[in-house]
C-alpha cells in the first residue's frame, strides 16, 4: 500500500472478497530522510501514514517492510547504470520485476501468504481455450505454461489491459513471468480511475482525492537530469549531426533520451530552420547525435531478454501489436523470435524508440510477452 | 469502531481479532491500567479545579495533587517536595539530563562532559547527543558487558579521564529491551564520591523492583505512570532536595519552579493509586511474574533450542517480567508479524524509524552482531499476565521461527 488511492481500494476489494489481507507499505529509502522531502513520490512519511490510515479504515493489519537495500541495488542503481550506458530505463517496470513481484512476493510466500495484490490498472483474464486448428494464428492459441502446477489445476490467465485505457499499466507489468503473474492479484482492472476514486470516497478512505503520482518516486523534485548528474558526475561530450559535424557540447550524455527535442542547449538553429531531435546516444565516446524528426522514424527493432507470460515461447514469426513506451500507442508489427532476442518489424514507421525501454507484445488487449529494446533503426 | 472482547483488550484496532483472544506480551511498552487507577481517574475527570487556583475548587484539586505526591514520594524513598510531576518519562529524562547539564555548566564552565550508559533509552541517549551537537557538551558513553551491565570499574574508568569535567552521569535502573538491572546504589555512590549529579531512568524498574531515591543516594530518578498500571501522559522526576536543574519548559513554574504547566489532576491521582496498589503487591507479584517469565524462557528454549536469551540470567540481575531472545536466522519484524497474526503481541524492543525496526543499539553495545540484533524479540510480562499467555506463545513459537527462517533465506 503506497498511500495512494489505487492500492487502498485494491486492498479493500480483496478484503471484501473474503481474502485474508495484510497491508504492507514498502520503505524504499536507504537514508530515511532523503526521499521524504518531496510533496509527491511513494516514500514520504505522509504516504506511510496515509497507507496506515487506509488499512485502519479497511480493517486489516498493516506493516512497513524495509526493502531499501534491494530497491537501491535493483532499481535505483539499475536506473543510473542504464542511463550511463546510453539507455532509457523504466524504473517502475524494474520495481515490479525485482521488488514487488520478486522480493516482496518471495517474502510473502515464505511467511505464508498466497499472493501479492496491488492497485495496478490491469487485468488477469482467462486465456482462450486452445483451438484445434492452430495453423493460421499460432500464438493466439498457446496457453500460459501451467505455472500453478497440474495438481492445483493450471491457472490459465494472462495479463490484459485495464478497461481504462488512459490508466492502463499492463506495459509496466509485462516484464513479469507467468509464475509471477500466477501469484498476482489486480482487483482494479475492471474499473476506471474515476470509479476507483468514487469508491474510495464511498468507503471513507481519506486518500480518495489524493493526486496521482507521476514522477520517478526516488527523485523527489522531479529533476531526473540533476539526479543523474549528482550520481554520475560531469561527463562532457559532443553533440553532432548525422554527418558527424559538431554542433555543440553537453556535460553528460545521460541527460538525453532518444526523441528528445527540448533542452539540447544548441545555440545555432539547424540550417533548414527545422527542429532537431536526439537520434542516438553513444555512451563510450559520449556522442549525442541529433537530426530532423523524420530521422527518428524506426521500422526495425531488436530486443533482448524476452519474457513470454501470455503464450508459450513462439517458435516462429507472428503478427501482433507492439507498444514501445509507457502510455505509447500499439503498433502493428511482425515479430521474429530467435534465441534470447526478438526482431520486430513495424508495419508503419514509429518515432522516438529508445533503447532500454520495453517492447511489449499484445494480442488485442492481452499481453503475450515483452523484451528490452537494444537497437532501433530504419532498416 | 472497536469492540472490547472478554479479555478486556481491544482487539487490535483495524486488525483481525485473534480467534482465542489477545495474548499481550508487551507490558514493557505499556501495561493495562489497574482497575483502581482507572476508577480514580474517571472520578477525578468529572471534578473541577486548577490546583494553582486559590479558591475552593482550586484548593480541592491541590489537595488531590499533594496527597498523590505524598503517596508517590513514600513509595520511592523521596520527600514530597522531591516529586516533580512531568508529562512522562521522556520529559523527566530531558529535564534531568539537559537541566542538570546547564546548571552545572553555568556554575563551572569546565564541566562539559555528560556520561551515560551506551544502552540508555532514546530519551536519555538523544538528549545527550543533542547537548553534544548543540550545547557544547562532550558525550561519554559508558560501555556495558555482554549481559548489558555497567560495572563500577567501567564507570570509574570513564570518570577518571577527567573527573572535574563531568557535569552529569545517567545510568538507567533497568534496561527496557533486555531487562538488565544495574548496580545503581554503587554507581550513584561512585558519582557522589566525585560530587557529580547522578540520574537514573527507573521507568522500567519502578513497577517491578524496589526503587528508592534516598536508598541509592541518586540525584534524580525518572518514573512514569503507564508502566505500572497508571495512565499514559504523566510521570515524575524524583529530584533530590536542593538540586535545581535549569528548566526545559518555561511558564507558571508550578513544580518547584523547575517544571511549568497546569497539573493533570486526574492522571496524577490515578498515578498515585497505581503506585499504591503496585506497592502493596510488590514482592509477591514480582515472584509470580518471574515464575511466569521463567516458564516462558523454558518453553521458548524447548521449542527453539538455538534461541539465545539476551541479557542477564533470570534472577536479581534481570527484571522479573522480561525475556528477550535472539532467534538466529530470523528477522525480528517477520517474527512479530507472524505472532501478531496469531493474536500474540510482542515487540522487537528497539526503536522504529517510520515503521522500520532498526538494529538494537542495546544489543550492539552488548557485543552482538547486526544479524543477531535484527533477529530479536522482547516478551514482557506484567500484572495481567497469566499462565495461558505463556502457553499460547510456547504452542506457536517453534513453527513461527521455522517460517520466519524460511522467509529470511
Amino acid at each position: 500500500m503506497s498511500g495512494g488511492v489505487d492500492s487502498a481500494v485494491a486492498a479493500a476489494r480483496a478484503a471484501q472478497a473474503g481474502h485474508e489481507v495484510t497491508g504492507v507499505h514498502l520503505a524504499l529509502s536507504r537514508n530515511p530522510s532523503s526521499y521524504r522531502t518531496g510533496a509527491r513520490g511513494c516514500c514520504t512519511l505522509e504516504d506511510a501514514r496515509d497507507a496506515r490510515r487506509a488499512a485502519d479504515v479497511i480493517g486489516i493489519p498493516f506493516y512497513v517492510w524495509d526493502m531499501a537495500e534491494r530497491f537501491h541495488a535493483d532499481v535505483v542503481q539499475d536506473f543510473v547504470d542504464e542511463y550511463a550506458r546510453g539507455n532509457t530505463p523504466n524504473p517502475c517496470l524494474r520495481c515490479n520485476e525485482k521488488i514487488k513481484f520478486a522480493a516482496v512476493l518471495d517474502r510473502a510466500i515464505a511467511l505464508g501468504f498466497d499472493a501479492v495484490c496491488t492497485g495496478h490498472h490491469a487485468r488477469l483474464e482467462p486465456v482462450p481455450v486452445p483451438a484445434s486448428d492452430a495453423s493460421q494464428a499460432g500464438h493466439r492459441s498457446w496457453p500460459v505454461p501451467g505455472s500453478a502446477g497440474a495438481a492445483g489445476g493450471a491457472r490459465l490467465t494472462r495479463l490484459t489491459r485495464s478497461v481504462d485505457p488512459a490508466k492502463d499499466q499492463s506495459y509496466v507489468l509485462a516484464v513479469l513471468t507467468a509464475e509471477q503473474l500466477s501469484r498476482a492479484m489486480f482487483p482494479l482492472g475492471d474499473s476506471t480511475k474515476d470509479q476507483v476514486r468514487k469508491e474510495a470516497a464511498e468507503r471513507g478512505l481519506g486518500v480518495a482525492d489524493k493526486p496521482d503520482s507521476h514522477d520517478v518516486c526516488f527523485i523527489a523534485d522531479g529533476d531526473t537530469r540533476g539526479f543523474l548528474r549528482q550520481q554520475l558526475g560531469s561527463a562532457p561530450g559532443d553533440i553532432v549531426d548525422a554527418d558527424g559535424g559538431v554542433l555543440g557540447r553537453h556535460d553528460g550524455s545521460y541527460g538525453f533520451t532518444v526523441g528528445q527535442r527540448k533542452g539540447l542547449g544548441l545555440d545555432r538553429p539547424a540550417a533548414d530552420g527545422r527542429p532537431r531531435f536526439v537520434l542516438s546516444i553513444e555512451p563510450v565516446s559520449r556522442t549525442v547525435t541529433v537530426g530532423p524528426a523524420e530521422a527518428l522514424d524506426v521500422l526495425e527493432i531488436e530486443a533482448h531478454r524476452p519474457v513470454w507470460s501470455g503464450c508459450l515461447p513462439p517458435g516462429g514469426p507472428f503478427d501482433c501489436l507492439v507498444q514501445l513506451r509507457a502510455h505509447g500507442e500499439a503498433h502493428p508489427a511482425v515479430c521474429v523470435p530467435g534465441g534470447d532476442a526478438v526482431r520486430i518489424t513495424l508495419r508503419e514507421p514509429a518515432r522516438g524508440i529508445a533503447p532500454g525501454q520495453a517492447a511489449v507484445f499484445y494480442d488485442g488487449d492481452a499481453v503475450l510477452g515483452s523484451a528490452t529494446i537494444s537497437r532501433a533503426g530504419r532498416h | 469502531m472497536s469492540n472490547v472482547d472478554a479479555t478486556g483488550y481491544d482487539p487490535v484496532p483495524g486488525g483481525r481479532p485473534a480467534p482465542g483472544g489477545q495474548v499481550y506480551l508487551d507490558h514493557a511498552a505499556t501495561t493495562p491500567m489497574l482497575p483502581e487507577a482507572l476508577e480514580a481517574m474517571i472520578e477525578e475527570l468529572a471534578q473541577l479545579g486548577n490546583p494553582s487556583s486559590l479558591h475552593n475548587p482550586g484548593r480541592r484539586a491541590r489537595r488531590v495533587v499533594e496527597e498523590s505526591r505524598e503517596l508517590i514520594a513514600e513509595a520511592y524513598g523521596a520527600r514530597p517536595s522531591e516529586v516533580v510531576f512531568t508529562s512522562g518519562g521522556t520529559e523527566a529524562d530531558n529535564l534531568a539530563i539537559k537541566g542538570l547539564y546547564w546548571a552545572r555548566r553555568a556554575a563551572d564552565p569546565a564541566r562539559r562532559r555528560v556520561l551515560a550508559a551506551a544502552t540508555e533509552h532514546h530519551a536519555v541517549l538523544d538528549s545527550v547527543r543533542w547537548l553534544s551537537e548543540h550545547e557544547d557538551a562532550e558525550a561519554g558513553w559508558v560501555p556495558v558487558d555482554a549481559r548489558g551491565v555497567v560495572s563500577v570499574p567501567a564507570l570509574a574508568e570513564v570518570i577518571s579521564a577527567d573527573p572535574a569535567s563531568v557535569a552529569v552521569i545517567s545510568v538507567m535502573w533497568a534496561n527496557n529491551e533486555v531487562g538488565t538491572v544495574q548496580p545503581i546504589a554503587e554507581l550513584a555512590g561512585l558519582a557522589a564520591e566525585h560530587q557529580i549529579p547522578f540520574h537514573s531512568d527507573a521507568v522500567q524498574a519502578a513497577g517491578q523492583l524496589p526503587v528508592s531515591l534516598a536508598g541509592t543516594g541518586a540525584t534524580a530518578l525518572t518514573i512514569t505512570a503507564h508502566k505500572i498500571g497508571g495512565p499514559v501522559g504523566v510521570g515524575a522526576l524524583l529530584l533530590a532536595k536542593g538540586v535545581e536543574p535549569v528548566p526545559v519548559l518555561h511558564g507558571g513554574g508550578q513544580e518547584r519552579d523547575v517544571r511549568s504547566g497546569t497539573l493533570d489532576v486526574p492522571a496524577i491521582r490515578a498515578f498515585a493509586v497505581a503506585v499504591q496498589v503496585a506497592r502493596q503487591r510488590s514482592g509477591d507479584e514480582a515472584k509470580r511474574v518471574a515464575a511466569l517469565r521463567d516458564d516462558l524462557v523454558a518453553q521458548v528454549t524447548a521449542a527453539v533450542p538455538d534461541a539465545i536469551l539476551n541479557g542477564a540470567p533470570p534472577g536479581p540481575g534481570r527484571l522479573p517480567g522480561n525475556a528477550h531472545f535472539s532467534f538466529p536466522g530470523c528477522e525480528g519484524d517477520a517474527l512479530l508479524m507472524l505472532l501478531d497474526a496469531k493474536g500474540i503481541a510482542c515487540s522487537t524492543g528497539s526503536a522504529c524509524t517510520a515503521g522500520v525496526a532498526q538494529p538494537s543499539h542495546v544489543l550492539l553495545a552488548m557485543g552482538a552482531d547486526e544479524a543477531r540484533a535484527r533477529g530479536s524479540l522482547r516478551f514482557s510480562l506484567g500484572h495481567s499476565s497469566v499462565q495461558a499467555d505463556v502457553d499460547a506463545l510456547g504452542a506457536v513459537i517453534g513453527e513461527v521461527v521455522e517460517r520466519a527462517r524460511r522467509a529470511a533465506r
